[in-house]
């Protein structure tokens, strides 16, 4: 009998044990940790630190333009964002089940830009706007390409929301692919016969029955743009003047530029606090919809 | 019934038109690359949209100096398979107790593991180097692989926890009135039905640690240890606005995982689109 509980304790060491052992090291200690420096005005250098309780979150709400700029910047792209990925996710979706001679080719294409790194793509993409459209401006003659892409703040949003688009389109397209095979094509023949169109077919009975696809893709979508760090630095580095600067960026800027490690934390567990917020709602949403279903 | 097939096809052949002219455009950013990384500087900067006049080659030759592309390479991919293999192996076994197991200890976390998929990594990151450096491992692989282990675990021991609740135990029983240890249970019976989600967790962490800027840039210092993101990311501070060697060094950076993309895509759609479901 004892020996058994020892096999079943050796077990659970043997199976559990690493993971859990990578998880505390790597993820649960240096929250904590990261939580405690977020009370105090810690420098990440000097041995001493010193408590200053809620002084850095007061600060960051009363004194800190900066960060109350960079969570507008990130709310404005993570509504952009959304609703331009999802919705030409989901229209490539919808227009590659159906019999193409080149679908397969075309699924190629869209999906390969999201297998580059967000670091390389906003690298890829400064030569474009700087020199590219300067160059397709010349020729045609046409103002959208003459714009100063990433000279003023308005027109370097809109340059990070096409590459962000153009970056991950393709992936959600696949989900939806998979989502729109999944409807059963009897349904939708029966709506035909009882006289509806296409259109009406996909108002309603298509886009019902990929609801959960389209939670999945809202959920990628706002994590995606809301955590948006590689691209950003890559990209515009936040600027010009700190018009572009995501959350994130901002984060890493305060600790790793001005060494405020303290006041980086403080700011690194209100970002959390966001985050955990936002997917708390979303997966409340998605609940509701699996019950209606 | 004629005049519906042919109205038919016609939309057809529109959706296909214009689905191949939006493809095209959704190409041109690789154009601008590739025609570019082969033109001299004063070419790029006359007319960076016409094909190049003279190809140079000697434009790649230099980068792949200058980025010391095998080197970098090389460490990306030491990095991301063992990455890799060390977390599908040990997950899988962490989420296959968890789930035959329903002790306390593992229900409490699993439930840790699900609510630490919400901390964003800039909320762990200050204090993680510290911790990096007080076990010794910084500015070396092992701490980045190590760290990798950590942060990839909640998400990877979602998906194989998901997974193996839907197999059914019946077939470990039997294996185990035939005389097999646990041991031998997992490996033998369990591993090989767990085979598509490993390749979608594969597939998923390989994505993401490949394309990586953050974590090594925080642990890595040693150029020698660089991989692809950071020597791209020093190399483009280095000869900043210099396109005529900072183009044919971003070709050489997207190359791989464009290639490895290629031959892999039915898996990696396939395993996208199962991980939605899952995830």
């Amino acid at each position: 009998m004892d020996l058994k509980k020892r096999s079943r304790l050796m077990q659970q060491f043997i199976f559990v044990g690493p993971t859990s052992l990578f998880f505390f090291v790597i993820v649960l200690i240096p929250f904590f940790l990261g939580l405690y420096y977020s009370f105090t005005s810690w420098n990440g250098i000097s041995r001493h630190v010193e408590w200053t309780g809620l002084r850095n979150y007061i600060h960051i709400f009363t004194k800190d333009p900066s960060f109350l700029n960079s969570f507008w910047f990130t709310a404005r792209f993570t509504f952009f964002g959304l609703v331009l990925t999802n919705l030409l996710g989901f229209m490539l979706a919808y227009v590659l089940t159906r019999k193409l001679f080149t679908r397969n080719l075309l699924r190629t294409v869209f999906f390969v830009p999201h297998v580059i790194g967000g670091l390389l793509l906003g690298f890829i993409w400064q030569f474009i706007f700087v020199r590219g459209f300067a160059s397709v401006g010349q020729a045609t003659g046409w103002s959208f390409f003459n714009l100063p892409w990433l000279g003023t703040g308005a027109t370097s949003f809109w340059a990070i929301v096409i590459v962000f688009v153009w970056q991950n389109a393709g992936y959600l397209m696949v989900i939806y692919i998979s989502a729109i095979n999944n409807v059963p094509q009897g349904l939708i023949e029966a709506s035909k016969v009882d006289g509806a169109g296409r259109m009406q077919a996909l108002r309603h009975v298509t886009l019902p029955l990929v609801m959960p696809a389209v939670t999945v893709c809202l959920f990628l979508s706002i994590s995606w743009s809301f955590k948006l760090f590689d691209l950003n630095l890559s990209l515009t580095k936040g600027g010009p003047f700190k018009a572009t600067e995501s959350v994130a960026l901002n984060i890493y800027n305060e600790a790793y530029t001005i060494s405020r490690f303290g006041m980086g934390s403080a700011k690194a567990m209100i970002f959390f606090v966001i985050v955990a917020i936002i997917s708390l709602l979303q997966v409340r949403a998605t609940k509701k919809r699996e019950v209606e279903l | 019934m004629e005049t519906t097939a042919k109205k038919f096809n016609v939309s057809l052949l529109l959706a296909e038109l214009l689905m191949i002219l939006l493809a095209l455009v959704f190409l041109v950013p690789f154009y601008f690359l590739l025609a570019n990384s082969v033109k001299s500087y004063s070419e790029i900067l006359s007319d960076s949209a016409a094909l190049p006049s003279v190809l140079q080659w000697n434009n790649y030759a230099e980068a792949w100096k200058a980025t010391d592309f095998p080197h970098a390479f090389l460490n990306s991919l030491v990095v991301t398979v063992t990455s890799n293999v060390l977390l599908a192996f040990l997950c899988s076994m962490c989420a296959y107790k968890m789930v035959r197991n329903n002790s306390r200890y593992n229900r409490m976390l699993y439930v840790a593991l699900v609510a630490a998929m919400v901390i964003p990594f800039q909320a762990i990151m200050i204090p993680l180097v510290q911790i990096v450096s007080r076990l010794g491992v910084m500015d070396s692989t092992a701490g980045l692989i190590l760290a990798y282990l950590g942060f990839g675990a909640p998400m990877t021991v979602f998906l194989f926890h998901g997974f193996v609740k839907s197999v059914p135990v019946d077939i470990e029983e039997a294996s185990r009135v035939d005389g097999s240890s646990p041991y031998g249970t997992f490996f033998r019976i369990v591993l090989p039905l767990m085979q598509p989600i490993i390749v979608t967790v594969i597939i998923l962490n390989t994505l993401w640690i490949w394309n990586d800027y953050l974590m090594p840039s925080l642990i890595l210092q040693d150029p020698v240890l660089r991989t692809i993101p950071i020597a791209t990311y020093s190399f483009f501070g280095q000869y900043t606005k210099q396109w005529d060697l900072a183009l044919p060094g971003l070709v050489l950076g997207i190359t791989p995982v464009v290639i490895f993309f290629l031959l892999m895509q039915k898996y990696i759609i396939e395993g996208i689109a199962q991980g939605s479901v899952k995830g």
